[in-house]
C-alpha cells in the first residue's frame, strides 16, 4: 500500500509501474522504517531489531526457496506443511542427537520436496496440484507421527534458537548464509540460468536440450529443504514441536515476500534481493501494526490489499 | 498459472479427431461423453462411484451396522456442508480457475449468520449470503477483469475473509449463539425417514446446478472458457462476466454453507473452516473434474464429497486412529487421480 502511492507524480503510467516493479518493495521498506522511526517508541533500539530479524527468518528462508520455485513458473504450496513435518521429525529423533534429529528432518523435507518435483517434472501433475496434495497430506503425515504438541528439552537445539554468535542470534546468520548461497546459486551458476530460463520458456528449453526434468526435481527438492530449515529454526526458537500449528497459512507470507520482491508469478525471473526485502517489508508491516495496537484482524486485512497490489503491480510486466 | 499446466490434459479433453474448434462445447447433451465411450471414459467420468460402491461395500462387511440408516444419515449429513461448497468449486474449475478463499469464506458466514441470528431466520440467511456473494464477486473481478492468478487472489481473500471474520468476533474471542426458537433451526436440523433435511437440500442444489452446467446457456459458457479462454472470446463469449459469475456463485454456497453448519451447529464457531478448501478442492477432482478446465461435472463432485466422508468414518470407526490419517489418505487420493487421469488423458491422444 505504502508503495503503491509514493512516484505518483512521475505521470506515465508505463514507467511507474515499471520502477514500482524494480524499486517499490524498497521504497515500501524504507517507508515502513522512517514511519516507525518517527511514531514508534523504542523502534531504533538493537534489542528491537534483534527481535525484528529473528522473527522473520522462517518466512525469509521459506520465500528463497520459494522464488526458486516460482522463478520456474511453478508453485509450492505445501511449504506449512513440510515445516510442521520437520517439527514432527525433531521430536522424533531427538533421541539419536540434536545433529542427528536436525539431519533427519531435513531429509524428509528434502523427500517431501522430491515428491512434488517428482509429480511435477516427470508425471506432469500442475504443480498447483501436486504441492497442494502434499499440503493436506504432509500436514496429516505430521500429525501422525507427532499427535500434539511436544516440549523440546535439548541444549543444542535451544543454543540454536536462543544463543548467538558476535552478537548476532545463530537463526540470522543460517538465513544469511542461505541468502549468501542462493544469490550465487542464482547469478553464477548453470543451474540458476537453467531454473530462469525453464520459467521463461519451458518448451524452448527443452527444445534447447537443458535438462528440464532434473533441474524442476532439483528446484522442488531445494524448496523442501529450505522449508525443512525453517521448520527446524521454528522449532528451536519455539524450543517445541508443534506440528498442529507451525506453518499454518506461512505458504501465503512467503509467496506474498517473493512476489512484492519483484519475482513475477509466471516465472523467468528472479529477484534475490527483492525476495529479503519483501520478507522483510512483510514483517515490518505486520509489526508496525501490531505495535500500534491494531487488532489482528485489520493486520491480515491490510496484509490482503498488500498481496492484491503487489501481484496487480506485478502483472504488468507479464503484458509487456 | 494456467501457463504452468502440461499441455497433456487439456488437448485430451477434445474429443478424438474432432477439431480443435469444437473442444469447448464439450459438455454438450447430457452424455457429455464423447462418442464411442471407450473404457478410458468410463473409468474418467464413473471412477469415483465405482471406487466409492466398493469401499461401502467393504465397509459394511468390516463393520456392523455401517448400511444402517442411522450411520448413512450421518456420513450424508457430514457430506452436506462440504457437497454445498463444493458445488460452486466445481464451476470454478470448470472455468478452468480455483477457489482457496472457501474455507475462510465459510467460516465468515457461520459467524455472521450466529450473530444475524438475533435479528431472524431471514438476516441470518441473508447477511452471510450477501456477504459471501460479495467477497466471491470481488473475486471474480480482480481475476477476470484484472487477470491476476487466481490461485494468488483467492489466497489472498481466504487472508481478508479471516481478518473480516476476526473483526466480527472480536478477535475471534465471541461466539455467538444461535436463539432459541429460531423459525431456520428445524428446518436445518430435522429430518425426513431417518434423513436430515441438509441432505434433501444439498441433492435439490446439485440438480439445480447440473441443469444450470448443462441445460443452459450460462452452462455451456462456463465449459467454453474452460476449454479454451481465447477461443471462446472469439465466439462471443463473455469471458469476464462468465468468470465473475462462477466465482460469485462459488462464494455464495460457501456463504451458504457456512450459514447453514452455524444453524446445524447452534452457534457460529470462529474456528471452523479452515482447510475445508482442500477437501472440496480434492472431491472436485476425485469426482472426474479436470483442474485445467473445460471438463467436469457437478455429480462426480458430489461423489467425491461422499467418497471422502465415508473414508474419514471408516477411519474413525477403526479404534485407535486418528483424523490425521483421513488428511494422509486425502493426500494420496488426490495425487493418484490426478495421476489416473493424466495417464487415461495420455491414452486417449491419438497417435
Amino acid at each position: 500500500m505504502t508503495a503503491v502511492d509514493v512516484p505518483a507524480v512521475c505521470g506515465d503510467r508505463e514507467r511507474v509501474i515499471g520502477w514500482l516493479q524494480e524499486y517499490g518493495v524498497y521504497v515500501g521498506v524504507a517507508a515502513l522504517l522512517v514511519f516507525n522511526i518517527a511514531f514508534t517508541p523504542h523502534f531504533l533500539s538493537v534489542e528491537n531489531f534483534r527481535t525484528q530479524a529473528v522473527q522473520v527468518t522462517p518466512v525469509l528462508i521459506l520465500s528463497l526457496g520459494m522464488a526458486l520455485v516460482i522463478a520456474t513458473g511453478g508453485i509450492d504450496l505445501s511449504v506449512g506443511s513440510v515445516m510442521a513435518l520437520a517439527a514432527a521429525m525433531i521430536s522424533l529423533y531427538l533421541g539419536y542427537g540434536p545433529v542427528a534429529a536436525i539431519l533427519v528432518a531435513l531429509v524428509a523435507g528434502a523427500a517431501a520436496g522430491a515428491v512434488n518435483g517428482a509429480l511435477v517434472a516427470f508425471a506432469g501433475v500442475q504443480a498447483i496440484v501436486a504441492t497442494l496434495a502434499m499440503m493436506i497430506g504432509g500436514r496429516g503425515l505430521s500429525l501422525v507421527l507427532l499427535p500434539q504438541l511436544d516440549g523440546i528439552r535439548n541444549a543444542g537445539i535451544r543454543e540454536l534458537g536462543a544463543g548467538d554468535l558476535l552478537g548476532v542470534p545463530y537463526l540470522v546468520w543460517v538465513s544469511a548464509a542461505l541468502i549468501a548461497v542462493v544469490a550465487f546459486v542464482v547469478r553464477r551458476t548453470v543451474f540458476g540460468r537453467r531454473l530462469v530460463a525453464i520459467g521463461g520458456n519451458r518448451r524452448a528449453s527443452e527444445l534447447s536440450g537443458l535438462p528440464v526434468r532434473r533441474t524442476l526435481l532439483a528446484v522442488y527438492m531445494l524448496c523442501g529443504l529450505f522449508a525443512a530449515v525453517a521448520g527446524v529454526l521454528a522449532t528451536a526458537r519455539l524450543q517445541a514441536s508443534d506440528p498442529n500449528s507451525i506453518g499454518q497459512l506461512i505458504e501465503l507470507s512467503a509467496i506474498t515476500a517473493v512476489v512484492v520482491g519483484g519475482t513475477p508469478l509466471q516465472g523467468g525471473r528472479m529477484r534475490v534481493a527483492g525476495t529479503v526485502a519483501g520478507a522483510v517489508l512483510m514483517q515490518l508491516l505486520v509489526s508496525t501494526l501490531i505495535k500500534h495496537d491494531l487488532p489482528p484482524s485489520w493486520t491480515q486485512i491490510a496484509q490482503t490489499a498488500v498481496i492484491i497490489a503487489a501481484v496487480y503491480v506485478a502483472r504488468e510486466r507479464g503484458r509487456r | 498459472m494456467e501457463r504452468t499446466g502440461t499441455a497433456a490434459p487439456r488437448e485430451a479433453a477434445s474429443e478424438p479427431g474432432g477439431p480443435g474448434g469444437r473442444r469447448p462445447f464439450r459438455g454438450i447433451g447430457s452424455g457429455g461423453a464423447p462418442a464411442g465411450g471407450s473404457a478410458t471414459d468410463f473409468v474418467q467420468r464413473h471412477g469415483a462411484l465405482v471406487v466409492l460402491v466398493a469401499v461401502l461395500a467393504g465397509a459394511a462387511l468390516a463393520f456392523d451396522g455401517f448400511l444402517g440408516v442411522g450411520n448413512l444419515n450421518h456420513i450424508a449429513v457430514g457430506a452436506a456442508f462440504p457437497a454445498i461448497i463444493a458445488l460452486g468449486m466445481t464451476f470454478v474449475i470448470i472455468t478452468g480457475g480455483i477457489d482457496l478463499s472457501v474455507g475462510t469464506v465459510f467460516g465468515l458466514a457461520g459467524v455472521l449468520a450466529a450473530w444475524a441470528s438475533q435479528y431472524g431466520s431471514l438476516a441470518a440467511l441473508a447477511l452471510p449470503l450477501s456477504v459471501c456473494a460479495l467477497i466471491g464477486m470481488l473475486n471474480g473481478v480482480l481475476i477476470a477483469r484484472a487477470r491476476l492468478a487466481p490461485f494468488i487472489v483467492t489466497l489472498a481473500t481466504m487472508l481478508g475473509a479471516w481478518g473480516l471474520m476476526l473483526a466480527v468476533s472480536d478477535e475471534g474471542t465471541e461466539t455467538y449463539v444461535i436463539p432459541d426458537g429460531l423459525a431456520l433451526t428445524p428446518l436445518v436440523q430435522d429430518r425426513f425417514l431417518g434423513i436430515g433435511y441438509p441432505v434433501f437440500a444439498v441433492l435439490a442444489l446439485f440438480a439445480a446446478g447440473g441443469i444450470l452446467l448443462r441445460r443452459t446457456g450460462w452452462g455451456q459458457q462456463v465449459y467454453a472458457v474452460g476449454g479454451n479462454e481465447d477461443a471462446a472470446a472469439l465466439m462471443g463469449v463473455p469471458v469476464a462476466r462468465t468468470k465473475i459469475a462462477a466465482y460469485t456463485l462459488s462464494g455464495l454456497l460457501a456463504g451458504l454453507a457456512g450459514a447453514l453448519n452455524a444453524v446445524w451447529l447452534g452457534s457460529g464457531v470462529t474456528i471452523f473452516g479452515i482447510g475445508i478448501e482442500l477437501d472440496a478442492i480434492s472431491a472436485v477432482v476425485i469426482g472426474g473434474t479436470l483442474l485445467v478446465g473445460g471438463y467436469g461435472f457437478v455429480s462426480g463432485s458430489l461423489v467425491g464429497v461422499l467418497l471422502l466422508e465415508s473414508i474419514q468414518h471408516i477411519i474413525n470407526a477403526i479404534s485407535g486412529l486418528t483424523s490425521a490419517y483421513q488428511q494422509v489418505v486425502s493426500g494420496a487420493f488426490l495425487i493418484a487421480v490426478v495421476l489416473a487421469q493424466n495417464y487415461l488423458s495420455r491414452r486417449k491422444r491419438p497417435g
